[in-house]
């Protein structure tokens, strides 16, 4: 039977019996079905090439007209991660920055947590001694690369577009398009989100989460998945406390009964306080690698930054 | 909806696996605290196996629950939600199941 690439074979010729069946799938020259069915019931694999690019079934006897269907069906077991491609290009990502010595952070938040204003200021008063770059995550807009960029630091924006995080293989072409300097800091601001990123590694050095004082003191309870996998937790917006019911002794007991391992810190970003101590926490995490909370081993010492 | 793109890569991990071969049905295992919810897997699953060999497949979902086991007085239980605290108020807590993110196997006919 030839149809080369037709949509039906033509029935008459085919089969020599009186029961003729539909063959939505086409059949290249030559195609032979030559495999043989047990009957009891077990299953096989068909390994022979369908060129069409779609699945039809086989069936040894045909008694009417109408479709078939093998009744075995073939179970695969497969047991892998539903994260699984995610993972292995964060893995990569994660070897190409130890490659070069460069500490990555993905930094997330809820919008306006003030993520872009943190950035900018660590720029503008440890510019000096941290050669930094910025990946930017935002659904839409290069207005916060745009910010990085007016400090004088390098930046790419990534559009997400629908998208409410950031993947390691966006993170992948970010850094493509970025080149960041062997032995840089960067930082990667991830879209505004306490839910969707908390998921997802992208191969960074460590995890920083930061919330605001106007956001309520209750976020760790109610967006846990995101504090489980922080590394640092930064309140922002301190300068705000008088004015809102944020306690922030609260916030951080909840945020440790989620995560023990979880490093804390109330800053203003605006107005300066606490910012020693993020500079500090920086600086540790930049001369060797974070005392990374999670599972993600890392590979690069201290020593091998040379 | 991070649903969508753990939905998209099921997708594409599975027809890795099975080719042009009719999927007819797909089985994961998604725990309780892993932070995904099966409803909105179900229904991305719905919209990206439209138009490939998954189409239809059955998607069957088992949600083991959360377990953990304290190491103050070392009881194993199940942990209701992603809070990790033991009945005896003890928050020293290793959560031991329930975070499962797994495709487990899949059928094709």
């Amino acid at each position: 039977m030839s149809s080369v690439d037709g949509s039906v074979a033509v029935p008459e010729p085919v089969h020599g019996d009186q029961h003729r069946h539909l063959h939505d799938g086409e059949h290249h020259d030559g195609h032979q079905h030559e495999h043989e069915h047990d009957d009891d019931g077990r299953q096989h694999p068909h390994d022979h090439d369908h060129g069409g690019g779609q699945a039809h079934s086989h069936d040894g006897a045909h008694d009417g007209g109408q479709e078939h269907s093998h009744t075995p069906v073939t179970t695969i077991t497969l047991e892998q991660s539903l994260l699984a491609r995610n993972d292995l290009s964060a893995a990569r990502n994660r070897g190409w920055l130890a490659g070069r010595a460069i500490q990555a952070f993905n930094v997330m938040s809820s919008p306006g947590a003030g993520k872009t204003t943190l950035l900018v200021r660590t720029i503008e008063e440890l510019g000096e001694r941290l050669s930094i770059a910025v990946i930017e995550g935002d659904q839409e807009t290069s207005l916060d690369a745009d910010r990085i960029r007016r400090a004088g630091r390098p930046a790419v924006q990534i559009n997400t577009g629908a998208g409410c995080h950031l993947d390691a293989d966006m993170l992948r072409r970010g850094l493509d398009a970025l080149n960041p300097d062997p032995g840089s800091t960067l930082f990667i601001e991830n879209v505004g989100n306490l839910v969707c990123p908390a998921l997802f590694d992208l191969g960074e050095t460590a995890k920083v989460v930061i919330i605001s004082v106007t956001e309520g003191d209750d976020k760790p309870q109610k967006y846990p998945h995101m504090f489980m996998a922080a590394d640092l937790v930064i309140i922002n917006k301190s300068d705000l406390l008088p004015y809102v019911e944020f306690d922030v002794d609260e916030c951080f007991r909840q945020a440790r009964q989620l995560n023990p391992h979880v490093e804390m810190l109330a800053i203003s970003a605006t107005g300066g306080a606490g910012l020693d101590s993020w500079y500090d926490w920086l600086i540790k995490n930049t001369q060797t690698p974070a005392s990374h909370a999670g599972a993600q081993p890392h590979p690069m010492t201290s020593a091998s930054q040379v | 909806m991070h649903e969508l793109s753990i939905t998209q890569s099921l997708v594409d991990a599975v027809l890795d696996c099975t080719g042009d071969r009719t999927v007819t049905g797909v089985n994961l295992r998604i725990g309780r605290l892993s932070g995904v919810l099966p409803d909105a897997l179900r229904f991305c699953f719905q919209l990206l196996a439209e138009g490939t060999p998954l189409a239809g497949a059955d998607l069957r979902i088992d949600e083991p629950a959360g377990r953990a086991t304290c190491h103050t007085c070392r009881q194993s239980f199940i942990l209701p939600d992603t809070i990790p605290l033991c009945t005896c108020g003890s928050a020293d807590v290793e959560i031991t199941g329930g975070r499962e993110l797994m495709l487990a196997s899949v059928e094709v006919g």
